[in-house]
């Protein structure tokens, strides 16, 4: 029973994660319709500029918000310098560019912190274990990704759902040329949007680097998975990239956990060992290809026009 | 006779004659590494090739071509570690893995269009990945060593330098024939149509989707092959060759080399495998500018090197 809340409680952690990396990837498709492979590596820059800046600071809530700023200058310096350029072009130019970016941030950043991963220590605060329900322990840090992912999230909703930035930016999704013609600089709110998307990405990279090393390529495993959510929730709608992404992440989480015991009661048990971990790390892209035989747009398709 | 003679069919006469010239030099100059990193090249031409007639005339966009590599690579390695070395076996059996997966994830992405195709080849190369990392009787994640090379009785001696790159390079032109054969059949034609004009085919009477899956197999079934070439080459194969950064490679290949034109696939490998081994000798970091090169080329390269040649012809 304790494990079992526990896990539900890393799933719930790596979902809402999972979402800030997916808002980012479909609010850019909804709306810019732009394939950005080069997620994943605002995500780890998120990471690094994180590990960078508090080992600077010595202060881990200012390294944090100094590191967020730097991811969204950077998605903005990203987006201004080459990937406006991408727009209203094939999809796939949009994949051979990112991947070249891919590529060049790897490189980059082997350049630079060297080909070692770096650690973020967290402040003693957030190590403490808390008391979630009687008798189970949950560590505070996670308790707070879950928190401030809960909070972007509701945010994220209010801004799109209710303030004039948010219109704008559904208006663009639906019809980038009327929103033009009626005066308003859409170069503009794409290069925000680019740039609210990159800070999401460097949000989840640096409250991920914590729990796991700051590496080279941290970004790319978790950017299929965001991809995944995405296209299970139906590409540009925040609403299905929530509910894919906790679902997501909640399947992955509980498939690790517990897919070994179940295929040990009907499997001998060498033959479990060998297969539970090939087919817990294959659950979620099942899952994908389930949806998308079923049902091809999604389970919560954003524009139906 | 005067179409012939352009810039598009110099330089792929010229990258043919080297490619079947190649041995001689390295023969007389004694640099084996050439002759190593070009039957790579030629493998991964192969590859690349197999991709483009799925992804630049039939306008099926796979992110997960590399798993055929991976599919044809392991069925390869797999017969060798149980002990049946004949190549009579291990190749059909390679095709024939390669075209059952092909079968079954084409019957069901094809149902899906643009990025959500993209993305669902993706989802099954990944697939295959983590099947082939769990693999744990056939080396797991550290791959699968191959000890000896697969053995055609005497007809041919693949670890004979020339012999296996001669044979690599009559793959590579067969299957380059048999696409242009393919690209030029009414079959061809039909898949062609539906690139263009999906609804207008199918309401002409072509049964669109049975089309496309026939092209997706046969795509599939050629880089099984490229995929038993490369693990003969390197003597090894681990889920590496499967990683969704290698599609991406073949991706680059083609789009790099022209998308929809017959031997661009072949310069783009030729071109992105001589970069990459020419840019990791000058320095360990490579990608810092291979990356912003392909950005270049997509920024300002449309078309590719083919589409770039096509236009110097025009004059």
């Amino acid at each position: 029973m304790l494990l079992v809340v526990e896990q539900f409680l890393n799933g719930l952690q790596f979902g809402l994660l999972l979402f800030l990396l997916a808002a980012g990837l479909t609010l850019v498709f909804g709306i810019m319709d732009f394939v950005n492979l080069a997620h994943g590596s605002l995500y780890m820059m998120g990471a690094y500029f994180a590990a960078t800046f508090v080992a600077w600071t010595g202060n881990f809530i200012f390294g944090i918000v100094l590191a967020l700023g730097a991811t969204l200058l950077l998605g903005i310096v990203l987006e201004f310098l080459a990937l406006r350029h991408l727009y209203g072009r094939d999809h796939l130019d949009h994949v051979l560019a990112t991947f070249g970016l891919i590529l060049f941030f790897n490189d980059a950043v082997r350049l630079i912190w060297g080909p070692a991963g770096l650690a973020l220590p967290l402040p003693a605060w957030l190590t403490v274990p808390v008391q979630v329900i009687p008798g189970v322990f949950y560590p505070a840090y996670r308790l707070a990704i879950i928190a401030v992912a809960l909070a972007v999230a509701l945010l994220l909703y209010i801004v799109v759902m209710r303030t004039r930035l948010g219109m704008l930016i559904r208006a663009g999704a639906s019809n980038r040329e009327m929103i033009g013609a009626l005066g308003i600089n859409i170069k503009l709110l794409y290069t925000l949007v680019f740039g609210l998307g990159a800070a999401l990405a460097g949000l989840a990279g640096l409250m991920q680097a914590p729990i796991l090393t700051v590496q080279i390529g941290m970004g790319e495993n978790i950017l299929i998975l965001a991809f995944v959510i995405i296209v299970i929730g139906g590409i540009g709608s925040i609403r299905g990239a929530f509910l894919a992404a906790i679902f997501v992440g909640l399947i992955d989480t509980l498939g690790r956990a517990f897919l070994p015991d179940l295929l040990r009661k009907i499997l001998s048990s060498a033959a479990a060992s060998t297969a539970a971990p090939a087919l817990s790390s294959m659950l979620i892209y099942m899952l994908m290809a389930i949806v998308l035989v079923l049902r091809p747009e999604g389970l919560f398709p954003a524009n139906r026009r | 006779m005067k179409d012939l003679l352009n810039a598009r069919n110099a330089v792929a006469a010229l990258i043919t004659a080297g490619l079947i010239l190649l041995p001689l030099y390295t023969s007389i100059s004694g640099n084996t590494f050439a002759l190593t990193l070009f039957t790579r090249i030629v493998i991964f031409a192969l590859a690349a090739s197999s991709l483009n007639l799925i992804m630049g005339y039939g306008g099926m966009m796979s992110f997960g071509h590399a798993a055929y590599l991976g599919i044809g690579g392991y069925a390869v390695g797999i017969l060798a570690a149980e002990g049946i070395g004949s190549g009579f076996v291990q190749w059909p059996v390679a095709l024939a893995a390669s075209a059952l997966f092909a079968l079954v994830i084409g019957a069901l992405s094809l149902r899906t269009r643009g990025v959500y195709f993209i993305m669902i080849t993706l989802a099954f190369a990944q697939m295959a990945y983590y099947v082939a990392s769990g693999l744990s009787r056939y080396g797991g994640d550290d791959g699968l060593t191959i000890y000896k090379r697969s053995d055609f009785a005497g007809l041919i001696n693949l670890s004979n330098r020339v012999q296996f790159y001669y044979l690599c390079l009559a793959c590579l032109f067969g299957g380059l024939y048999l696409i242009w054969r393919i690209v030029n059949s009414r079959f061809g034609m039909v898949v062609q149509g539906q690139r263009s004009n999906e609804a207008r085919m199918q309401a002409i009477g072509f049964p669109a989707t049975r089309y496309r899956l026939a092209c997706f197999v046969i795509a599939g079934t050629m880089c099984g092959l490229a995929g038993a070439l490369l693990a003969n080459n390197t003597d090894f194969v681990s889920p590496a060759v499967m990683y969704w950064t290698r599609s991406g490679d073949l991706m680059v290949m083609v789009i790099l080399g022209g998308m929809g034109s017959l031997f661009g696939p072949v310069i783009g490998a030729v071109v992105y495998l001589m970069l990459e081994e020419f840019l990791s000798q000058v320095t360990e970091y490579w990608a810092l500018i291979m990356g912003p090169l392909l950005l270049m080329i997509v920024l300002f390269g449309r078309g590719g090197i083919d589409g770039l040649l096509g236009r110097f012809s025009r004059g």
